[in-house]
């Protein structure tokens, strides 16, 4: 094997992002200001934004795969989209950042560096092909997490937060490797392109191993991207987590378990999805019913937010579902979507806090409409848009999906899908009722950092951006989706 | 088809857009409340070519733009007006600089954010009647929903929160079934025809199969229904009213009620009319029940708002009730009553408005003997309770006598039963009139009153003007939508007898 067949310019964003992660832990040992390190991360997130561009536009039609590392992973149009979603989280939770970091007192160099890590981790699981790297992915991205989630050290929600998620993750990686070592078993090989060519051989006989297999897989990643019932982690370690931290891990990681259990469905098993299908719309029922019906019943922003963000699984799985070419770049819009407005929702708790003062609850929320305009305005921008309501990007990552599962033949699912987003708007919307129609209990104007505020600003722009000028993106979701259904 | 050749329903779309962003930048209050007088003014001397180049021979759609927007999906922006919906466009252009005009003074809060919300409903009612495009039509139709929240919501009265969000969660729960439904119509026209379109009249072309008609009719139905509202799903539409702000309530009563019922003769009727006429004696009934229980609802308010929104329960029974008479009487006098019902209950919405920012209580029993303090007042409320209850010689009579005609010819127990809704109309708003206006000055804070003002005055007289010309120049508005009426008409009578008899 010589270095030439690694392809390293295919893997070119892992590498910038991971190289980038290095270089922030270095540099913390000669720099003092801290916010340096941030504007270093997001050079690095640009970098390899302009690389997965590059790359994108390197091939004469973007059906293309270039596999690297002997096919464990592959650059397509596919992950390359994902690149996108998880650029944009993490420039945009760096972003938020900033300050958040010094006024918590946790401005240390070591978040930006797990930050951009765990971020090469998500990147590196949307290029997965091969199971043993889901699972590397998987793991590098979870342990950053893990440490991130715990970063607060001085506030214990904070440790409670990290140590949960970590036995629990712990738990879900447990199951994930049972799964993937009975799927070794069942057909000899954890190489995807391998499993596709054993399933053909074997025609419509399916072994007990793998289907047992592709269960146990199943449950790893329901933990990992929080479908009820495998939930009960999720409300407290959102909670407990650094507020920027919860940002990113709520987009992110969910994206990166959707990016690679889509292509281990779609492409890997898709005649062995026909088994799971029910179970896997069962679960998206409930998750997306728990999670509204139980944020309904919140009044700390944070964990309401934490709810809502389970809720939306419960819809992006619906597209998964579906299993069709609509249903998937219905998933990766909505992916974006969510990673614009969610973000940006979380930018605005964290704008709204002050020191000492985190102001998670509803009541500290009433009169901001006449205190801070602005940032009202683009708070109700990211309640609207998560409600599904239109002309925003929520809006049309919803109707994606749900035409998807009508044309599917999953009619009762798209039914309850709109009849949740109905339920969801009465808590999205009592955050605007507080905002703009209750008189404010403090008169304050804390004063919004130039990031946030850029930050948020950005997150407007795409959520607004992508519900009036929906097509572009939507075609490059559809165009990059062409690797899963046409190899 | 489209006679200018230039995009003049866009023009009157996002005019009002264009002036809520540059409304952002304007500081001084009094510059804002101008602005956005001139802007909706300009929007309504704009929509006004819509009605003179109009061509009446033609039940084609006119001042036809289309542009693809999601070409992959078959999602286009396709705008055009027929004579159903040139009317609505009109009424939606007319009553929003008279709401912008009558929140002079009324409002003093926030009066950048109530002029930018103002402006911003405009777009989206215009959107939802000029539509011709299932996904473009859906989004204008919930877009209404956010400016109207806020309107209610923050410049409402004391309940306003609750109503706010009873008035969001209705209507969204409402469309909620009927984005499915579009779903699940596309995809049935596409295997069908090979061509995935959300295109409205390609869509018409597509014969719904008569099973699947039932429950696409009905997801539709609910989402207009809601709306209309049709009783039993009329209870968000009392605590609105009441709630909003005076203007909130003169859009509420004169446009947003219409879209539903313009739903109905837009989207139910051509695209599953075998399932329309199959639902026409429930909807008739249930038309008739809120025409009768709006009635005496309304008759035992003690509050002159609710009084007139649920006597709107009443008035929008009959439009339904001339809708499902499915026949040219029925169908053109249910358009023409919306506009009327726009007209006065809107002007009763201003008046009513115009004697709480006297008086600050609209409970009938504080008032009685104001004619004698309140002339110009007193002809004015006169003028619209008499064209409200559809007396001769004004609007309401030329809808209310229309839809009866062809509710007569459909089905005469319908009719009679409704007639009756004419009586308990003219009954309720009389005693109304006569406790407010007529008897002994006897409240002393009464006496203080001050009559309209000039402004007040500008804000009525062009209601009044047009409740003058529909009653005397009916045709002036029938001509109009003959053909688009007739042509709807036969091509649904067409589909349902190439159906099964019994459907």
């Amino acid at each position: 094997m010589n270095i030439s067949s690694l392809n390293l310019t295919a893997i070119a964003p892992q590498i910038i992002i991971i190289i980038t992660a290095l270089v922030v832990l270095l540099a913390e040992l000669f720099t003092g200001r801290k916010s340096l390190l941030a504007y270093l991360s997001l050079l690095g997130i640009i970098v390899a934004a302009i690389a997965s561009w590059y790359i994108w536009n390197g091939t004469e039609q973007r059906l293309f795969a270039v596999p690297m590392f002997q096919t464990m992973a592959v650059a397509d149009g596919y992950s390359l989209f994902l690149n996108l979603v998880f650029l944009v989280t993490a420039a945009l939770s760096v972003l938020a950042s900033i300050n958040y970091l010094v006024r918590e007192r946790i401005n240390h160099g070591e978040y930006y560096a797990l930050l951009l890590l765990a971020t090469g981790g998500m990147m590196l699981m949307g290029s997965a092909t091969d199971l043993m790297t889901v699972f590397l992915a998987l793991e590098i991205l979870s342990i950053s997490l893990y440490v991130l989630a715990g970063f607060n050290r001085a506030d214990l929600k904070s440790g409670e937060s990290a140590l949960k998620y970590f036995l629990l993750g712990a738990f879900a990686s447990g199951f994930l490797l049972y799964g993937i070592a009975l799927i070794y078993g069942a057909t000899g090989t954890t190489n995807l392109a391998a499993i596709v060519d054993f399933l053909k051989g074997t025609g419509p006989m399916r072994g007990t191993y793998l289907f047992i297999g592709l269960g146990l897989l199943l449950v790893g990643f329901s933990f990992k991207i929080a479908l009820v019932p495998f939930h009960m982690w999720t409300p407290d370690v959102y909670e407990g987590a650094p507020t920027s931290v919860t940002a990113f891990m709520s987009v992110g990681a969910k994206a990166a378990g959707f990016a690679a259990l889509g292509r281990l469905l779609l492409y890997a098993f898709p005649t062995l999805l026909g088994d799971w299908v029910w179970a896997l719309a069962v679960l998206s029922v409930l998750t997306m019913t728990l999670g509204n019906l139980t944020a309904l019943a919140q009044t700390n922003v944070k964990r309401m937010l934490a709810y809502s963000s389970i809720a939306h699984a419960g819809y992006i799985l619906i597209g998964l579902i579906a299993a069709n070419e609509a249903g998937m770049a219905g998933v990766l819009f909505y992916l974006l979507a969510y990673a614009f407005m969610n973000v940006g929702a979380f930018a605005v708790v964290i704008a709204v806090g002050r020191e000492g003062e985190p102001n998670l609850e509803l009541s500290d929320y009433a009169g901001l409409g006449s205190r801070q305009p602005l940032l009202a305005a683009a708070m109700a921008v990211f309640m609207f848009s998560l409600a599904g309501v239109p002309p925003l990007a929520g809006f049309f990552g919803k109707l994606y999906i749900f035409s998807a599962a009508v044309q599917a033949g999953f009619v009762a699912l798209a039914i309850i899908g709109v009849l949740n987003s109905v339920v969801s708007a009465f808590f999205y919307l009592r955050v605007i009722v507080y905002m703009y129609m209750q008189k404010p209990i403090v008169e304050a104007r804390p004063v919004l950092a130039p990031p946030l505020a850029l930050a948020i600003a950005l997150a407007v722009l795409g959520t607004i951006g992508l519900g009036l000028l929906p097509t572009p993106f939507l075609t490059l979701a559809q165009q990059s989706i062409a690797m899963l259904f046409g190899a | 088809m489209n006679q200018l050749g230039f995009p003049l329903l866009s023009l009157i779309i996002f005019l009002p857009l264009c002036g809520a962003v540059v409304t952002l930048f304007l500081r001084k209050e009094a510059v804002i409340k101008w602005w956005a007088l001139i802007v909706t003014v300009a929007n309504f001397f704009l929509s006004l070519p819509l009605y003179f180049y109009f061509q009446s021979g033609t039940a084609e759609m006119q001042f036809v733009e289309r542009i693809p927007w999601m070409l992959s999906l078959g999602v286009s922006y396709h705008l055009g007006i027929d004579g159903i919906s040139l009317f609505l466009v009109l009424l939606t252009t007319f009553l929003i600089p008279v709401a912008v005009l009558s929140s002079w003074t009324y409002i003093t809060e926030k009066v950048k954010e109530y002029m930018i919300l103002m402006l911003l409903m405009e777009t989206s009612m215009v959107g939802v009647f000029a539509a011709l495009d299932l996904i473009l039509f859906y989004v204008f139709w919930e877009a209404t929903l956010i400016p109207m929240y806020f309107l209610i919501g923050i410049w409402g009265g004391e309940r306003r929160i609750y109503a706010a969000v009873k008035f969001f969660l209705y209507t969204l729960a409402g469309s909620a079934l009927m984005l499915v439904a579009i779903f699940v119509l596309y995809f049935m026209n596409a295997q069908a025809t090979g061509r995935p379109t959300f295109d409205l009249l390609e869509l018409q072309k597509f014969s719904v199969p008569l099973a699947a008609q039932t429950w696409l009719f009905l997801a539709f139905a609910l989402g207009f229904a809601i709306k209309v509202p049709l009783f039993p799903f009329h209870t968000w539409l009392p605590d609105a009213h009441v709630e909003a702000p005076t203007a909130g309530s003169v859009i509420l009563a004169g446009v947003l009620l219409k879209m539903g019922a313009y739903g109905f003769i837009r989207f139910c009727l051509p695209l599953f009319p075998a399932a329309f006429a199959y639902f026409v004696p429930l909807m008739s009934i249930l038309a008739i029940i809120g025409i009768i229980y709006g009635s005496l609802v309304a008759f035992s308010q003690s509050d002159v708002k609710s009084l007139v929104a649920y006597s709107s329960v009443a008035h929008l029974g009959f439009v339904v009730l001339g809708i499902f008479a499915l026949n040219a009487q029925g169908l053109s006098g249910g358009i023409l009553q919306m506009v009327n019902h726009g007209l006065s209950t809107g002007a009763l919405f201003l008046l009513v408005g115009m004697l709480y920012e006297r008086r600050h209580t609209r409970l009938i029993d504080e008032f009685g003997g104001l004619w004698k303090q309140l002339p110009l007042f007193g002809i004015f409320l006169l003028i619209v309770t008499l064209s409200s209850i559809g007396l001769p010689g004004l609007n309401g009579f030329i809808g209310e006598f229309t839809i009866l005609v062809g509710t007569f010819q459909a089905n005469w127990i319908y009719a009679a039963l409704a007639a009756t809704g004419i009586v308990l109309g003219a009954w309720y708003m009389l005693t109304m009139l006569r406790r407010v206006m007529h008897g002994p000055l006897d409240k002393p804070a009464n006496r203080q009153l001050q009559d309209l003002s000039a402004r007040e005055i500008v804000v009525l007289v062009p209601v009044v003007i047009f409740i003058f010309l529909i009653g005397l120049f009916p045709n002036l508005f029938f001509g109009k939508m003959e053909s688009s009426v007739d042509t709807l008409l036969s091509q649904t009578r067409a589909t349902i007898s190439m159906g099964e008899p019994n459907p």
